[in-house]
């Protein structure tokens, strides 16, 4: 006869970032740097049907000259298993300050964009989004 | 590696900023997701996203698995010269894929 014993199940679910690897993650790719609100737009849309791909759209305030432009922009999230999206780096050649992709989102949350600029400022933006389907949780089908 | 699409305009007056717009069919395997067998999917990503102009890097990308599956990157640039557009992406595993596109600068 087959053991009777008791059939352990083990979940394993990633382990989620949080606020506080999101700050890591910040400090990580920024330094100690000061962020200040403004001169970057974050769009994303408020409500999401699907999180396994939500655009995203980053734009900064910036003359994009050899004097003055945007090294680097970052985007962070709170509650996906890593706090890190995607993080670019620009040069004047850009022209503007600028770019689009799609995300995934596994839950409503807080996503931050931050931009450094040739100057060593930096600057954020903040969505709070609310995610209807999750991304990342679904199961495989055989 | 897989198929990509890449969009940029044929040609551009001198200086003008065009848009150029980057598709690659990917997974994007985060490596969090359990497949049937009950154990977990290995990750499986693109991480390095490169466009040079005639060689000068102008743009450059590190993707993590929060990007969606078949990456899209759109981004823009100044159309200093007739030339090429080149675009690399490269995978976790060191795999490159390398695409060109041309561009007349008037």
């Amino acid at each position: 006869m087959a053991s009777g014993g008791v059939i352990l199940r083990i979940a394993i679910r990633p382990a989620a970032a949080t606020p506080e690897t999101m700050r890591e993650a910040v400090r990580n790719a920024i330094g100690e740097a000061t962020v200040k609100k403004g001169r970057v737009q974050l769009d994303l849309p408020p409500i999401v049907e699907n999180g396994n791909s939500v655009p995203c759209t980053v734009s900064v305030e910036s003359p994009m000259t050899a004097a003055d432009h945007v090294k680097a922009i970052h985007i962070f999230n709170e509650k996906n298993p890593q706090p890190n999206v995607i993080s670019i780096k620009l040069n004047p050649r850009a022209g503007r300050a600028a770019f689009s992709t799609r995300i995934r989102l596994a839950d409503s949350q807080t996503v931050t964009a931050i931009a450094e600029m040739s100057d060593g400022s930096c600057w954020s933006d903040d969505i709070d989004v609310i995610v209807t389907l999750a991304a990342c949780i679904e199961e495989v089908k055989p | 590696m897989a198929r990509a699409l890449i969009h940029v305009p044929p040609s551009a007056k001198r200086g003008d900023v065009i848009e150029i717009k980057t598709l690659i069919s990917h997974v994007m395997e985060t490596g969090y997701r359990i497949g049937v067998t009950g154990a977990p999917i290995p990750r499986d990503i693109i991480d390095d996203f490169v466009c040079t102009y005639n060689g000068e890097e102008v743009f450059r990308a590190k993707l993590y698995p929060a990007i969606a599956a078949n990456p899209f990157i759109s981004f823009f640039t100044v159309a200093t010269e007739s030339g090429t557009l080149a675009f690399s992406w490269t995978d976790q595993h060191g795999a490159t894929q390398v695409q060109t596109a041309a561009i007349t600068v008037v």
